[in-house]
């Protein structure tokens, strides 16, 4: 267990705890920028799979968007973004990250969202308007609510999409705990390398674990949503 | 430089015409990893999938072994086994296969389960050996959920492997690395629309070989 | 044919037995109905002559050889099973299913397929349903397909759990009948478990009620069990209206038929008064050269010189041979004479029926 070993003693030495490239920075770096993107896409996806979920039309777009989403690989998103923020003036480093990992977490929140509007009971919705509640109170207190755990879930898999991919973006001249990996494999430093490794598929499982543990929370008690 | 990036156009044809057998071997080697993954991840999930099927006990802990598996960024997944199995296919297949293995695991369990308990009951009473049922009933029918399992995993794995160009294999990914390393749009955008093109004719392909697979879903009930 | 010894079976986790000390003989060629309410096991002691549950104690023969000491498979392949929801393979074709036992057994492809178009013909189904696969077939059509596929290798023996239970009665009625006329001429030994006595009394040689527990509380055939209820529990189950069902089970040709008040159309006026007073009626039939043309009473002969004059008037309930008593009675407690007039084919004159006549038959 020789690399272990010397992965092990990287992560402890209290030199790759200091500065700029040093793994309190880079987790950090990494874990704003995977928040910041997931926030932003869901500003976005969120508010627009409610109103599709809601009204039924644009259907269509979230279907196409889905499929087309899973088959682009993450890695030439992250590729494509930087030709395109190079055009744009805005450089490398922090904006293709961004744009990439934005366009990567929009499409399952958005099919995620409309999936937990649209499947939420049409009687129930129907009772809530004979009832006498108006469109904008419908989907506040019933549908958001019963769908609220899906949606939790296509946050959930965006996230531990974005930080999956946020690992590739020091390709771009960006930071984030990818760097160690990337960095290593260019000066074969076996122990950088894996001790990045390590890193990384800690805050990948932390963040499942504790969206799932949210998720949990954020699902209704007592109504069954078909899910 | 950056400037100059900044009025190429995306593509430069004399790029494409200049590297055709290249990017040819490449997809050839993107569609061997992938197809090697997906098989291998079969192989493994088929035999593992009837027996969770049958002894349920076994289905929790293996389902949580293959979804820490797939949590893992792929990065860090290929770049941790690289330490012990070095800049080789071998790592990227372990690699590829194990993302496959919780998608894989979960269909064929899923379509497994999707017999119905009294095509079961009656296969039996006619007379079916165990492995029988197996194979002429259960397997047929759970036939349909397995491939749309199987569509998933490849259409994944054809993502994944664009990854492994960084420790040195990558099928297309390969252009893509490339691109970015030199600053060079074009092999980027060659890279990730062949990419992209890959993985949706082998979703309409699969889908196609999945719809032949089950000529009995074709019709509805006539109610007489 | 199929003998159960002192068949116990209890459920693993369970206190109560699900079949307590079952003793039962069936003969070859008879249809033994197991029927009881929910709970009595009646399902389970047929499954466990297949083997697909095994008893916990006792024994069970068929065709004189225990069925734990022969393997499952090969016992199964003699057997002919149908449930409810059939089970057809969803996968397979209607006479890839039908020839699913011939093909176990190793059938050439000649013989199946000959045997499968004979079992279609048999079962009334298409041939053009042959090729297509259930789910687009209707739920009677499913039902004969299961049948079908039970009689494929010819098995001397079947087993059928509520086979007619998922269509609606118009159909089951049919499928009834259609199995019976089946089962006249092949003579299979059967064991049919239905909940519905109805269908129990209709399909059966021989009805075994069975108590919650799998308790044997009679096994008789339908008409004595319905003269001689065993206890209080038969009774219940029975039903109300087991008069009725007992002159369903026997039919008009099965018993002398009075001839009634006849009168030729030539005869005069008194003759029908004659027989009137004689029979007790205040109408008579009118008979020529043994047609039944009608009847009349006093008010249509008045001022007739003959019978032939005051136009006859149908009877308005007929009933023939094949008709049970029960139908009998049906027509006529509608009919304005309050008689069915009994007629061989068309309307060669047999007698008539009366209600006090019906009667006899179940108080006798």
């Amino acid at each position: 267990m020789g690399v272990i070993g010397e992965a092990i003693q990287w992560l402890t030495d209290p030199v790759n705890w200091a500065g700029d490239g040093g793994i309190p920075h880079r987790m950090l770096e990494h874990m704003e920028i995977s928040g910041l993107t997931v926030l932003a896409a869901a500003l976005i996806a969120i508010p627009a799979g409610l109103a599709i979920g809601h009204s039924g039309r644009g259907r269509f777009l979230v279907v196409s968007l889905s499929n087309v989403g899973r088959a682009i690989p993450s890695f030439a998103i992250l590729a494509l973004a930087l030709p395109i923020t190079i055009k744009l003036g805005l450089g490398l480093g922090f904006w293709p990250t961004f744009f990439a990992l934005f366009a990567l977490a929009v499409p399952p929140i958005l099919t995620n969202t409309y999936v937990g509007v649209a499947e939420v009971d049409r009687d129930l919705v129907e009772a809530a308007r004979g009832m006498g509640m108006a469109d904008g109170q419908i989907l506040r207190r019933l549908e958001l609510r019963l769908a609220a755990p899906v949606i939790m879930v296509g946050l959930r898999t965006a996230a531990v999409e974005v930080v999956a991919t946020a690992t590739l973006a020091a390709l771009v001249a960006w930071g984030g705990l990818g760097r160690f990996i990337i960095d290593g494999f260019a000066v074969r430093d076996d122990a950088r390398i894996l001790g990045g490794a390590i890193l990384v598929a800690v805050l990948a499982i932390a963040t499942e674990l504790v969206l799932g543990g949210v998720e949990r929370l954020a699902r209704p008690r007592t109504v069954s949503v078909r899910a | 430089m950056i400037l100059a990036q900044a009025d190429e156009p995306l593509v430069e044809p004399e790029w494409v015409m200049r590297n055709l057998d290249r990017i040819g071997e490449r997809l050839v080697e993107h569609a061997y990893l992938t197809v090697l993954a997906v098989g291998i991840g079969l192989a493994i999930c088929i035999p593992l999938g009837i027996l969770a099927y049958r002894h349920r006990r076994i289905y929790p802990p293996v389902t949580w072994l293959a979804g820490f598996l797939y949590t893992i960024p792929s990065l860090a997944l290929f770049a941790f086994l690289t330490a012990y199995t070095g800049l080789t296919t071998l790592t990227a297949e372990i690699g590829l296969v194990s993302y496959t293995l919780l998608i894989l695991i979960r269909n064929v369990v899923a379509g497994l389960d999707s017999v119905p308990l009294d095509t079961k009951e009656s296969a039996r009473a006619m007379g079916y050996t165990d492995r029988q049922l197996l194979l002429k009933v259960e397997l047929p029918l759970a036939l349909p959920v397995i491939l749309a399992g199987v569509r998933v995993a490849t259409v994944t794995t054809i993502g994944l492997v664009t990854v492994t160009s960084l420790i040195g294999k990558g099928g297309l990914g390969f252009f893509i690395l490339q691109g970015m390393r030199r600053f060079f749009n074009t092999p980027i955008v060659v890279g990730a629309v062949l990419s992209v093109l890959l993985a949706v004719s082998a979703d309409l392909a699969l889908l196609g070989l999945q719809k032949a697979a089950t000529p009995w879903a074709r019709n509805r009930a006539r109610t007489a | 044919m199929i003998r159960l010894v002192d068949v116990v079976k209890r459920f693993a986790g369970s206190q109560s037995l699900a079949v307590d000390h079952l003793s039962l003989e069936v003969e070859e060629g008879e249809t033994a109905v197991l029927v009881g309410p929910s709970g009595c096991g009646k399902t389970t002691t047929m499954k466990m002559i297949n083997r697909l549950e095994e008893p916990t104690s006792g024994s069970i023969f068929v065709d004189g050889r225990d069925v734990t000491a022969q393997d499952p498979v090969t016992l199964r392949r003699g057997i002919g099973y149908v449930i409810q929801t059939i089970g057809l393979l969803p996968h397979r074709t209607i006479a890839q299913n039908i020839a699913t036992v011939p093909e176990l057994l190793g059938w050439d492809e000649i013989r199946i397929s000959d045997r499968v178009k004979e079992l279609a013909g048999m079962l009334e189904l298409k041939s053009e349903l042959l090729s297509r696969y259930p789910s687009e077939l209707s739920g009677g059509q499913r039902q004969r397909v299961g049948v079908a596929r039970a009689l494929a290798a010819d098995p001397p023996v079947m087993l059928m759990d509520e086979p007619f239970g998922a269509v609606d009665p118009i159909v089951r009625g049919r499928l009834q009948d259609q199995f019976l006329e089946i089962q006249d001429r092949l003579r299979k030994t059967i064991v049919f478990v239905t909940h519905d006595i109805d269908e129990a009394i209709k399909m059966a040689d021989r009805i075994a009620i069975l108590n919650v527990g799998g308790v044997l509380e009679q096994y008789d055939t339908p008409k004595e069990i319905l003269r001689n209820p065993a206890n209080d529990f038969v009774k219940e189950f029975l039903g109300s209206e087991r008069g009725l069902k007992r002159l369903a089970l026997v039919q008009v040709g099965e018993i002398e038929v009075e001839e009634g008040p006849v009168v030729s159309p030539d005869d005069p006026p008194q003759r029908a008064t004659e027989a009137m007073q004689r029979f007790g009626t205040d109408w008579v039939s009118v008979v020529a050269d043994g047609e039944l043309l009608g009847w009349v009473d006093e008010q249509g002969l008045a001022g007739k010189a003959t019978v032939g004059e005051a136009a006859p008037r149908k009877f308005s309930a007929y009933v023939t041979a094949a008709s049970s008593l029960r139908e009998a009675l049906d027509s006529l407690i509608t009919s304005t004479t309050q008689v069915a007039a009994v007629v061989w084919e068309g309307q060669r004159y047999r007698g008539v029926l009366t209600a006090e006549r019906i009667s006899k038959e179940i108080t006798s």
